[in-house]
């Protein structure tokens, strides 16, 4: 019963064939049977579940209907939960508790849910394989020498392997959707402002945004009814409609737009990966949508552009992880600089310090206008690009990697070849829309999940949503299993 | 890139193996990163937010606090109420 989705769990659950304490104990046992071997959770929340569990089994009773009551949900660990520990998979928040819940969690509580635990990432949401984890790598469920993908892997990885029946990451340059395509799984980066960021630790504030990992659209469309929303706590969360996104999950796709960007089929894809996303289109079309050419040209430039901003943005916000107010100490120090200066040496990983010291410098005097300045005038030009291929088509269609999982270890002693993975992901959250990845096909011997990325309007998650469910019904890419 | 005063400015007491490794590994980045020079950017306004969001103010009403936990206690060292820190001068 850990296999069902958020829709099949809700009507074991309200049918009464099962109670959230059964399945939890069932999500537990999964996780006790696997975890071993996917180290996808930081920590667990196990006693707080069951009492959440048995909450929700009260509510049932009474005939109360909530979208997630009593369903198990786990959380990256970089979202605020009060109470129990928020790490960022960083040495320097490893025993932080927050003092309050971010907006996300209260609002799933409020709907019902059960939060399992917290999920391994890549430190800070830094990386793209979560082998910059303070604690431990995760690895894939579908091959356990590769990695699940990051910063969200542990999120992915645990919906894959069926240790929670949903989760929340957050993305910021396709943190989201990189571990849900590397994972077999379905993953939604939101529009820029449609989900509260408050109580999300800040890795690039005018990037991150949270969403759902989950088994499929349709689970994806009730995780974002309940998180969406203008939140007074968060002056960025933008005051629009929030529709009901599962009515989108019965809107037909015929003569709807597909946009093809031609930048991104040039040939940087593995040919096995390129001809996967390449059939997803030819389904999509068989659906009867109408495939359009359309050109992101500034593609080439978004790489460089996205590392200058999202390393500026995250130097100034982990300025604040000062061994004064919260965190990690040094206890080397004898003067107030040597124990910033030790705190931070001690704490931080080293992609972070990486990652701070190339935003220190883009933002130094001196070198500001030559590529801090430039960087945000590129990050306008791809928006604008973006902006003219959307008024082409309802939805753009891309690959969401270059490659299926790697081997763990392949790529970390060059952060470079690293960052160039993410080529297909960073334009969305340059430009802020909102873009999905869903499971097109398997490539090689080891049967490895490609993901389809769809990428759409401000605020028209809507249309991902109607586009991504067709598909999903056509297709059975999502329904396999990892074999673990 | 000076790594020794870029990791000054960023507060970061790096070790000489790190000093070594950074500084080769910032020369690739940043000579990668140097392809935005390739763009005429010269009338491009500079993006910093894709909402375009101005000031978002609220009215000045007190409401409760967020949380009855006193953030203090998650500090690594406090006292009646205050934070404790090494000598400043």
């Amino acid at each position: 019963m850990h296999r069902t989705t958020i829709t099949q769990a809700r009507e074991l659950l309200h049918s009464k064939k099962l109670s959230s304490v059964q399945l939890t104990e069932a999500v537990f046992a999964r996780i006790d049977s696997v975890e071993d071997k996917v180290k996808a959770f930081a920590h667990l929340m196990r006693e707080k579940a069951l009492e959440q569990a048995k909450a929700a089994d009260a509510k049932i009773a009474k005939g109360e209907e909530l979208p997630l009551l009593g369903v198990p949900i786990a959380l990256k660990d970089l979202i605020c939960t009060q109470g129990s520990r928020t790490t960022c998979a960083s040495k320097i928040l490893d025993q932080f508790v927050a003092p309050y819940n971010a907006t996300v969690v209260n609002q799933l509580n409020a709907a019902g849910a059960v939060i399992v635990g917290k999920t391994n990432m890549d430190e800070f949401a830094m990386g793209s394989s979560n082998e910059n984890s303070s604690q431990h790598p995760t690895m894939n469920p579908w091959a356990l020498d590769r990695v699940p993908g990051g910063s969200s892997g542990g999120s992915a990885a645990a919906v894959a392997a069926h240790e929670c029946i949903a989760a929340l990451g957050s993305d910021t340059g396709g943190s989201i959707r990189q571990p849900a395509a590397f994972c077999g799984v379905t993953g939604l980066k939101p529009t820029y402002g449609r989900v509260s960021r408050f109580g999300l630790v800040a890795f690039a504030s005018s990037l991150d945004q949270i969403g759902p990992i989950t088994k499929s659209v349709a689970d994806a469309a009730t995780l974002l009814n309940v998180i969406g929303g203008k939140d007074k706590q968060d002056s960025t969360s933008a005051n629009v409609a929030l529709p009901d996104f599962t009515q989108a999950l019965h809107q037909d796709v015929k003569g709807m737009k597909l946009g093809i960007p031609k930048e991104y089929f040039t040939g940087g894809m593995q040919p096995e990966v390129e001809k996967a996303v390449q059939e997803g289109i030819r389904t999509l079309e068989s659906l009867g949508m109408q495939t359009v050419e359309v050109s992101l040209p500034h593609l080439d430039y978004a790489v460089a552009a996205y590392y200058i901003i999202a390393c500026a943005e995250a130097s100034t916000n982990l300025s604040r992880y000062d061994g004064v107010r919260y965190g990690y100490r040094s206890s080397k120090s004898d003067n107030l600089v040597n124990m910033y200066e030790n705190t931070r040496e001690e704490g931080f990983g080293e992609e972070v310090k990486r990652r701070i010291i190339l935003g220190t410098f883009v933002l130094s005097s001196g070198y500001y206008d030559a590529y801090y300045l430039k960087g945000q005038q590129v990050r306008t030009l791809i928006k604008q690009d973006f902006e003219n291929a959307l008024e082409k088509c309802d939805v753009i269609a891309a690959p969401v990697t270059p490659y299926p999982a790697f081997k763990i270890g392949e790529k970390m002693d060059d952060p470079l070849q690293m960052y160039l993975a993410d080529i297909y992901t960073i334009s969305a959250n340059l430009a802020g829309i909102p873009a999905m990845s869903i499971p097109c096909g398997f490539v090689g011997g080891e049967n490895l999940p490609v993901g389809l990325q769809l990428m759409g309007k401000h605020f028209d998650e809507a249309s991902l949503i109607a586009v991504g469910h067709n598909f999903q019904q056509a297709t059975q890419f999502h329904t396999q299993q990892a074999p673990i | 890139m000076d790594i020794e005063h870029i990791a000054k400015l960023a507060r970061l007491k790096l070790t000489d193996a790190e000093k070594e490794k950074f500084s080769n590994q910032m020369g690739t980045i940043i000579g990668y990163i140097e392809k935005l020079s390739e763009l005429d950017t010269e009338n491009v306004e500079p993006t910093a937010h894709v909402l375009g969001l101005n000031n978002v103010f609220r009215e000045d009403v007190a409401t409760e606090p967020l949380t009855d936990q006193a953030p203090i206690n998650d500090s690594p060292a406090h006292s009646k109420g205050h934070y404790e820190v090494p000598k400043i001068i």
